[in-house]
């Protein structure tokens, strides 16, 4: 290091004393301006990360210091019915929100790539519900479900159909909240898709075109393809996020009926602040950030790549 | 621009056809999927409980009360709801534009020894799912190291976890990066400091990337929930949102209504006058290229 310093300045005839002393001054007015961030980093994210992990082998009950109970946390929440109930929700709700919230954004952004008048509205429109408070598009449709006078079984009646349970029954409860956080979140997914769309070069369509694709074959063989990179990314963004799902449940349904729509998140507030059991709350914490940590480092790798 | 269907075919006779049965199907569909819910609620705030309650429910009011918006923000004081809001998002914008504004331009163009790593390890932490975090960081909220205060009910607990954004300073760092050195240079030469040069030349010139992480960040602060439902246990620290699913099981459903209606304005008309930025932020966020 030093020798690297010395030979490029005394070269340039600086001294090399004052060289460094510039160095250090640097480095001194860099470190201030990067004191607060690193403050609020070491107290609410990396000093949490550590005591999220101690705490996972830790009882806490604030009276007396936390005594470590090894494996304990983990074989609790192993025995608790509810345990495995909430991962196979939360596994339904990602599953289900995937296949809505993936397959019907890029079929919708790929329509109106296509549409030459009023882009522009369709825009805004389809994002309108993303800017709503999650809270108030909870409670808005927690009405709109309900079994007697609610939008949708009055929608339901008016076409002669018999109306749904919606929320009322362990059969619906679940894709009735998958629906709603489609609803409110495909906005931003379209709109990612669209950017991607408009990066694709007309003359790839063009060739393929020449060479005798069909509407299909272009789609499958350029725009898929194409935008390969956006969809992977919203995937795992999506899957991230999906198997964090809390406030849908928590507002709408409280994880009845039943323990139909308990999710992991839910169970995780539960032992937190009913039982006042952070350590098994830690716990579960440490295996949901297990399951999505493999997912956010896949993320990072990705967008690192692209670059 | 050339995309999957081709001008030549959408000229054709059958091409018209199709295209504008799509588009007729397409605004039908979206502004039913998503403007019709919003009007309902706007309107389902004017009819009266009995007309709510109604089977099958009535399209318009019978008489419209436009006063359930007055009587709701009484019924729930939701001026008191909403300052809170205002203090924690507004809060919540400064500090985070305070602690990441400079971190990112420290790390950008005066590139300290071990400013890598620190980088590195400020990113790492966006690979973890918020919710790993919940608990010890709310555990941190109830007893800061060091300072030993309780931070429940205070605004600095949304303010001081929000600041740690990582997000923010990659964004920023990214921007600052493509500033010409020659700039920060001249600016060195004509005697400005650091502090100085990121104040008078880079900030500047940065107006469209602060633009987008402010509004990020407020829109961010007003949507949250779990987080303001774990540390505001007062009700009367509450935000909006905490405040609003604790009235709901014991609030008229239209007195309710309205009350949601007017926690939305806010993002809604952000979002109305802010577009381009929005889309803009979106898209930086998630794909690149």
């Amino acid at each position: 290091m030093s020798t690297a310093v010395r030979l490029p300045s005394a070269a340039l005839g600086v001294r090399p004393a004052a060289r460094l002393r510039r160095r250090i001054r640097e480095n001194v007015t860099a470190y201030g301006l990067l004191c607060a961030a690193l403050l609020v980093f070491a107290g609410f994210s990396w000093y949490p990360i550590v005591r999220g992990i101690l705490l996972s082998f830790q009882q806490v009950n604030f009276v007396t210091a936390p005594t470590w109970v090894g494996l304990e946390n983990f074989q609790k929440l192993f025995a608790d019915p509810q345990f495995w109930e909430a991962w196979v929700n939360t596994l339904l709700f990602t599953g289900l929100a995937l296949v809505f919230g993936f397959a019907v954004p890029f079929a919708i952004a790929v329509l109106l790539n296509e549409l030459r008048h009023g882009k522009a509205y369709f825009r805004l429109v389809v994002y309108l519900p993303v800017m709503l408070p999650p809270v108030v598009v909870a409670l808005l449709w927690k009405w709109f479900y309900d079994p007697g006078p609610g939008l949708f079984n009055s929608a339901l009646h008016a076409v002669g159909l018999p109306g749904l349970s919606w929320l009322d029954s362990p059969t619906t409860a679940m894709l009735s909240l998958v629906l709603v956080s489609t609803w409110a979140n495909m906005g931003s997914a379209t709109l990612i898709y669209l950017a991607a769309l408009q990066t694709i070069s007309g003359d790839l369509y063009e060739a393929a075109e020449l060479d005798g694709a069909g509407l299909w074959r272009r789609l499958w063989h350029v725009t898929i393809p194409q935008t390969r990179f956006a969809l992977l990314v919203m995937l795992l963004l999506q899957l991230v996020a999906t198997m964090q799902v809390f406030t849908e449940p928590y507002i709408m349904t409280g994880g009845g009926p039943g323990d139909s729509t308990v999710t992991v998140l839910l169970l995780l507030y539960k032992y937190a602040f009913f039982y006042n059991d952070f350590g098994t709350a830690s716990a579960l914490s440490l295996l949901l950030f297990v399951v999505l940590g493999v997912f956010g480092l896949f993320y990072v790798r990705l967008t690192r790549r692209a670059d | 621009m050339r995309t999957l269907v081709s001008e030549s075919q959408l000229r054709s006779g059958r091409g018209k056809t199709v295209y504008w049965t799509v588009f007729v199907i397409v605004a039908v569909t979206f502004t039913t999927a998503f403007v019709f819910p919003l009007i309902w609620m706007v309107l389902g705030a004017m009819k009266t409980a009995p007309e709510l309650a109604r089977v099958p429910p009535t399209l318009l009011p019978q008489q419209a009360n436009v006063g359930a918006y007055v009587e709701a923000w009484n019924f729930m004081s939701l001026a008191h709801f909403f300052l809170n809001t205002i203090i924690v998002v507004l809060g919540a914008w400064l500090v985070q534009l305070a602690v990441d504004v400079p971190a990112a331009y420290a790390l950008s163009k005066l590139k300290p020894k071990l400013g890598n790593v620190v980088l590195g390890m400020m990113l790492g932490t966006l690979m973890l799912p918020a919710s790993a975090l919940l608990v010890p960081t709310y555990l941190t909220i109830t007893d800061v190291p060091l300072l030993g205060v309780n931070l429940v009910n205070s605004p600095l607990a949304i303010w001081l976890p929000g600041a740690a954004n990582a997000f923010n300073i990659y964004l920023l760092k990214r921007f600052f990066d493509q500033i010409p050195g020659e700039l920060i240079e001249a600016s060195t030469l004509d005697g400005a400091g650091p502090l100085g040069t990121m104040w008078r030349v880079v900030l500047p010139l940065s107006r469209p990337v602060l633009g987008v992480v402010s509004i990020l960040s407020i829109v961010t602060a007003w949507k949250d929930f779990i987080w303001p439902l774990l540390v505001f246990s007062d009700p009367q620290a509450q935000t909006l949102s905490v405040a609003l699913q604790r009235f709901a099981p014991d609030t008229p459903v239209n007195l309710l209504l309205a009350g949601l209606v007017l926690a939305s304005v806010p993002t809604i008309v952000v979002f109305l006058i802010f577009q381009r930025n929005i889309l803009a932020g979106l898209t930086a966020g998630s794909v690149k290229g």
